[in-house]
């Protein structure tokens, strides 16, 4: 009988996120689908704040924090690396003189390893729905070849659940207070992968961490595609919803289930899958009261009616993609 | 002046986070079938297969100096092999 521990996925555990942390569970599906010649460029948000706390670190694979605005930028560095290191190794740079090794064998074998590095720009639904987003836009134009992988928690959770772009209608955050005659956050979610598709992103598709099998698919799948990629996780995120630790995956599959959070997947702007909803679909309801942020709705006959504006919002959702 | 901010990969390691928990998850090897679920699902990833060498069996056991004790799963397990139980320390 052997009860040691194997330490067999690529992030390390002793990090210090949450209990019931959704993001970091995404994290590690992740980074095992990409494999260990992977190396990741973080943007600032939970994601890097828990994992390395100086001076150590989760990750086995090479890692670099970015600032919250530049992820995208200094991925769009290390891949053009990779890319004049690859043609140093050809002889078809200006730059090649003693730089390249004589053995053509040797020569051969760094080439295959230059060109099978993916590189991958992590970062929250701040970093890449409002901070980065110019830099994020910039990168998909250029058309590198850089998977950009956003964790949505829908707001910015690292600093103490501020409103962000991607805070879904009448939310509970610290900037979006339900009052008497306000009901959370007034604004709508920014629908980033019609703004992804719009760049003529090769893939671009949204999961979530009910289903990490389905995560780690969709990483596999885009990283066989060379271009500019996006994925998007919804992760929960339990001081932030105000959930229970022990209800973070039930609450991400609520979200696929009623139909608020589609889950679907384009390749080269077609939609190529779509995961339905079961029959029966559940109520939002279901999903809503699992949650704190939620909670004030269920105190009024105002909220009823906010209540059925979701409903319609999901309804909505299931009609454009024909989830049913 | 030269700084050295890089860090050897995985060494968080050495951060023993087992002491944050309340509840710790009780695994009963005679219900566990050996799905693997609680190990997908395990935010810290520190659920790993066992094999008994008596019956053959094969459970899952969780790595205790890790372990925040979410609970998540313990609400995910199919067969309900999973309990969590109040820390006594």
């Amino acid at each position: 009988m052997t009860d040691k521990m194997l330490f067999n996925s690529l992030l390390n555990p002793g990090h210090s996120s949450c209990a019931g942390c959704g993001e970091i569970l995404a994290m590690r599906h992740v980074l095992d689908a990409a494999g260990s010649n992977t190396i990741i460029v973080n943007a600032t948000g939970c994601s890097e704040v828990t994992t390395s706390k100086f001076p150590t670190s989760s990750f086995k694979v090479p890692w670099i924090h970015a600032n919250f605005e530049n992820a995208s930028a200094v991925a769009a560095g290390v891949w053009a690396a990779l890319k004049t290191k690859r043609k140093i190794l050809r002889g078809s740079s200006r730059f090649t003189s003693g730089l390249a090794p004589q053995d053509d064998k040797q020569k051969q074998a760094q080439d295959d390893k230059a060109g099978k590095i993916n590189v991958m720009a992590w970062g929250g639904d701040g970093a890449f729905f409002d901070i980065g987003f110019g830099l994020l836009s910039g990168s998909w134009e250029r058309g590198e070849n850089i998977l950009h992988v956003c964790f949505d928690n829908e707001a910015y959770m690292n600093t103490g659940v501020q409103a962000s772009g991607a805070t879904p209608f009448s939310a509970n955050t610290t900037t979006t207070p339900p009052d008497t005659n306000s009901f959370g956050n007034e604004l709508m979610k920014k629908d980033m992968i019609a703004i992804a598709l719009a760049h003529r992103c090769v893939y671009a598709g949204t999961a979530t961490i009910a289903n990490v099998v389905d995560i780690e698919n969709k990483v596999k799948k885009a990283l066989t595609l060379a271009g500019p990629k996006y994925l998007q996780i919804l992760v929960t995120c339990v001081p932030g919803w105000y959930t229970d630790a022990k209800d973070t995956i039930k609450i991400a599959r609520l979200a696929q289930q009623t139909g608020v959070y589609p889950v679907v997947e384009f390749v080269n702007g077609e939609l190529l899958d779509a995961v339905k909803c079961p029959v029966p679909r559940p109520k939002v309801e279901e999903y809503l009261k699992l949650q704190g942020r939620y909670k004030h709705l269920f105190k009024s006959d105002k909220g009823q009616v906010i209540i059925k504006k979701i409903q319609s919002m999901a309804d909505e959702n299931m009609e454009k993609y024909n989830l049913q | 002046m030269k700084i050295n901010l890089a860090v050897s990969p995985g060494t968080t390691k050495d951060c023993k986070t087992g002491n944050w928990r309340v509840y710790y998850p009780l695994i009963d090897h005679e219900k566990c079938i050996a799905c693997g679920t609680c190990a997908r699902v395990c935010p810290e990833g520190c659920v790993f297969p066992v094999k008994d060498e008596k019956s053959k069996k094969i459970y899952f056991e969780k790595d205790l100096d890790y372990c925040k004790g979410c609970g998540i799963c313990a609400e995910e397990c199919l067969v309900k092999a999973i309990t969590m139980e109040l820390e006594r320390r």
